[in-house]
């Protein structure tokens, strides 16, 4: 009987699916499943309590605890072009977990099938032989290794054993702390300080799980990791910690994805991701960010806070973001490279769309410390409906970074005339053997394009989405394939109803 | 196939009347050429055809295959089977060529219910398209009209028309620019894709379009009419005396 009954809601359910998912955003269902709760609002008590569950050490409870006592004393960052609404920072949940993660599955198998469903449904299935989506390839070609992190844990990380045998360390934070304490010790807030911004603060305070990567000196990750960020619950923050290690010589091209259900109330996002790159050694980032952006008129929607820095510490490092940031309704992201070892190289290219009411303030920092630094800076902002949309950027190349070169390309493009397009370059030079060039454009969708395309057989939204693609298309090339598909058509979803 | 009934258009923006009773009946197969002043309303026709935004028909009708034009959006006027080869052909940048036409291809496919060609056998559509109008792969690979000379450009319409295959072709202007080599070039390609189930329209300042594109019929339009019709002896009359007399024996002031 029990059974029929689970059925016919199934049935129920995926008729309501069906009908949510005709909207554009295709993410915005959510998963009915039990959660285990911290009580809400943020204390002392919390952060003990989320390193309890995480069965953490001593040592990280004081750090988590440093943090939270600093974070009290500090206040959210107003510099950014966005109208940020009053955060209610007690009204949130801290800690939010499947009731079946209690006991921590000891392999995929034991893992809730609710969860592996959901994972499924977003194109990210959790076999070990699995692409991501949008691509079909022959079997075994090309492998991605994920986490799937769930609300505040992570649900399973897939390939561990054959990454074990190259000497990869792929895992959640949370067992990264308990079974590798010496690399965490050591990494952990050393590129991110914990003092280092209001939200980083607070994420160090409360962080409940994300990825840690550690590569060993010498080796070429085996095949592509990647972290799926899903946020569930409702009312509740989602804090993950990201931490990649690259040792001397290594190499690794990382991608992360997430999504949210759609929600009346906003949610907060506050991530720190903390990449460290030794001697001769490469790391590759890629974000395809599609949080649930808010309705047409802005309400709901997720709050990315995020802070995002890579540490070419060694000599020749070198570091590449690539970032297509589609979602959320209020972007705060930096994505940064430190470029302190000589001759080291940092890329940054980014797409950032903003439709609705979504504002998104979003760019890098390149600080050139070492001697021969390289940078170089691609980014293309659109803006569409009633969005405001700013690049942010900072290149710094200081005393001792001499022979230092750096190349910024800045676009902006418009559809319709009720958005907002802005570029806020920050340049400071203090040596007279490097250079620095930096160009801008903004320009409109064009009629002319348009209507060409039309003539052509294209409708609206078809051309729409060709002309920004083109637009975007630096940027597209430079992520890895799996990636430049999905974000290729993301750009045309997140664009429909842009026009006309 | 294509019959136009006293059509008259105004602009959108102010009232000022451009087309002021159009008629015109292209059969299949045919070769109809419009020639005529500036502003005599040429250009405007092949917008108002093709469903540009900004003019309204306020009389008339347009109807190809059975299908009212006026009622459809531009890219069911496409999928219908219009062609616009414009006078100057936009940039799209970023766009490749080949991305560009397969993705017009398989809308137009889609909206008629054929199923989609895959990209190989796309490719060896566009292949073989290419080399029959001597368009090199390159241009294929560039994006869509970004720094293509004058003569690019328009051969580029010519190969969108082969790989299309549209009904009827409107060609607004397809000589402006161009020096004899190139208009040699593109009417060759024109003169390949004639067929008895494919009609044109070209639209031109001069008769020497017309010595490569053998028409076989000729209109006069100025003021927004269409003064006279007749075979392709009328456009040399035109070449020789110019419009002058023409406008004056239907009482029309000359535009400056």
């Amino acid at each position: 009987m029990e059974q029929q009954i689970e059925v016919r809601e199934g049935v129920d359910r995926e008729t309501i699916e069906t009908v949510q998912n005709m909207g554009s955003y295709k993410y915005g269902w959510e998963t009915e499943i039990e959660m285990d709760y911290a009580p809400k609002g943020l204390s002392e008590d919390i952060v003990r309590l989320i390193s309890a569950k995480n069965d953490e050490p001593e040592w990280m409870l004081d750090w988590r605890l440093k943090a939270y006592r600093r974070w009290i004393t500090m206040t959210p960052p107003t510099w950014a072009l966005l109208d940020i609404p009053k955060i209610d920072f007690q009204d949130i949940y801290y800690y939010a977990r499947p009731k079946s993660m209690e006991t921590r599955p000891t392999s995929l198998d034991e893992v809730d099938p609710k969860l592996l469903a959901t994972y499924e449904k977003l194109g990210i299935p959790l076999k070990e032989q699995a692409l991501l989506a949008g691509v079909t390839a022959p079997e075994g070609e090309r492998q991605v290794a994920v986490d799937a992190v769930f609300d505040s844990v992570s649900v399973g990380t897939t390939f561990r054993e054959k990454l074990a045998e190259a000497g990869v360390i792929f895992c959640s934070i949370s067992e990264a702390i308990r079974e590798h304490p010496e690399l965490v010790k050591k990494y952990l807030g050393s590129v991110v300080p914990q003092s280092d911004n209001f939200y980083a603060t607070l994420n160090s305070a409360v962080f409940s799980d994300g990825s840690f990567v550690y590569i060993p000196p010498g080796v070429k990750c085996p095949m592509e990791l990647s972290t799926y960020f899903r946020i569930n619950a409702e009312n509740t923050g989602q804090f993950e910690r990201t931490l990649i290690i690259a040792d001397k010589g290594a190499y690794v091209s990382y991608l992360e994805g997430c999504t949210a259900p759609k929600r009346d109330t906003a949610q907060l996002h506050a991530a720190v991701v903390e990449i460290v790159i030794e001697e001769d050694s490469e790391v590759k980032y890629s974000t395809v960010q599609n949080w649930f952006p808010g309705d047409e008129d802005g309400k709901g929607g997720i709050y990315n806070f995020v802070t995002k820095r890579a540490d070419c510490r060694g000599d020749r490092a070198k570091v590449m973001w690539t970032q297509v940031e589609t979602g959320s309704a209020i972007t705060w992201k930096y994505p940064s490279c430190l470029l302190r070892g000589n001759d080291s190289q940092g890329e940054f290219y980014s797409i950032a769309i903003a439709n609705n009411m979504q504002q998104a303030d979003t760019g890098t920092k390149m600080v050139h410390l070492g001697k021969n630094t390289r940078s170089r800076i691609v980014s293309k902002g659109i803006s569409a409906g009633r969005a405001q949309n700013t690049y942010r950027g900072l290149v710094s190349i200081h005393p001792k970074a001499t022979d230092s070169r750096n190349y910024t390309q800045c676009d902006s493009l418009l559809i319709g005339d009720k958005c907002g397009a802005h570029t806020v370059p920050y340049i400071e030079v203090k040596n007279n053997s490097s250079r620095v060039e930096h160009e801008a454009t903004t320009s409109k969708v064009d009629d002319d394009q348009l209507f060409y395309c039309r003539t052509r057989g294209m409708d609206e939204e078809e051309a729409v989405a060709l002309v920004v693609n083109g637009f975007c298309r630096e940027v597209l090339q430079a992520l890895p394939m799996e990636f430049a598909m999905e974000a290729q058509s993301l750009v045309a979803i997140s664009l429909e109803g842009s026009v006309g | 196939m294509l019959e136009i009934k006293n059509m008259h258009v105004k602009l959108e923006e102010e009232d000022k009347a451009i087309l002021k009773g159009v008629d015109l009946t292209i059969g299949s197969g045919e070769v109809h050429a419009i020639m005529g002043p500036n502003g005599s309303g040429k250009s405007t026709l092949s917008y108002v055809l093709s469903g540009r935004d900004g003019y309204e028909v306020t009389e008339g009708s347009a109807v190809l295959d059975g299908h009212d034009l006026l009622d459809m959006e531009p890219e069911e006027r496409a999928a219908a089977g219009l062609f616009l080869a414009f006078q100057y052909p936009v940039e799209i940048p970023g766009v490749g060529n080949m991305t560009f036409l397969r993705t017009a291809l398989n809308a137009q496919r889609k909206a008629r219910g054929q199923e989609e060609l895959s990209a190989g056998d796309f490719l060896k559509v566009v292949r073989a398209k290419a080399k029959a109008l001597k368009i090199d792969a390159d241009m294929l690979k560039r994006p869509v009209n970004v720094g293509f000379s004058g003569g690019e450009k328009k051969r580029n319409e010519i190969l969108q028309m082969a790989i299309l295959e549209p009904r009827m072709c409107i060609l607004d202007e397809t000589d402006s620019g161009l020096d004899v080599d190139a208009m040699r070039l593109v009417s060759d390609g024109v003169n390949a894709l004639r067929d008895a189930n494919r009609s044109f329209l070209v639209i031109t300042h001069y008769q020497r379009l017309l010595d490569h594109i053998k028409p076989d019929v000729v209109h006069i339009m100025a003021d927004g009419r269409i003064l006279e019709s007749g075979g392709p002896e009328l456009a040399l009359v035109v070449e020789k005396n110019g419009y002058a007399d023409l406008l004056k024996k239907h009482g029309i002031a000359e535009v400056a």
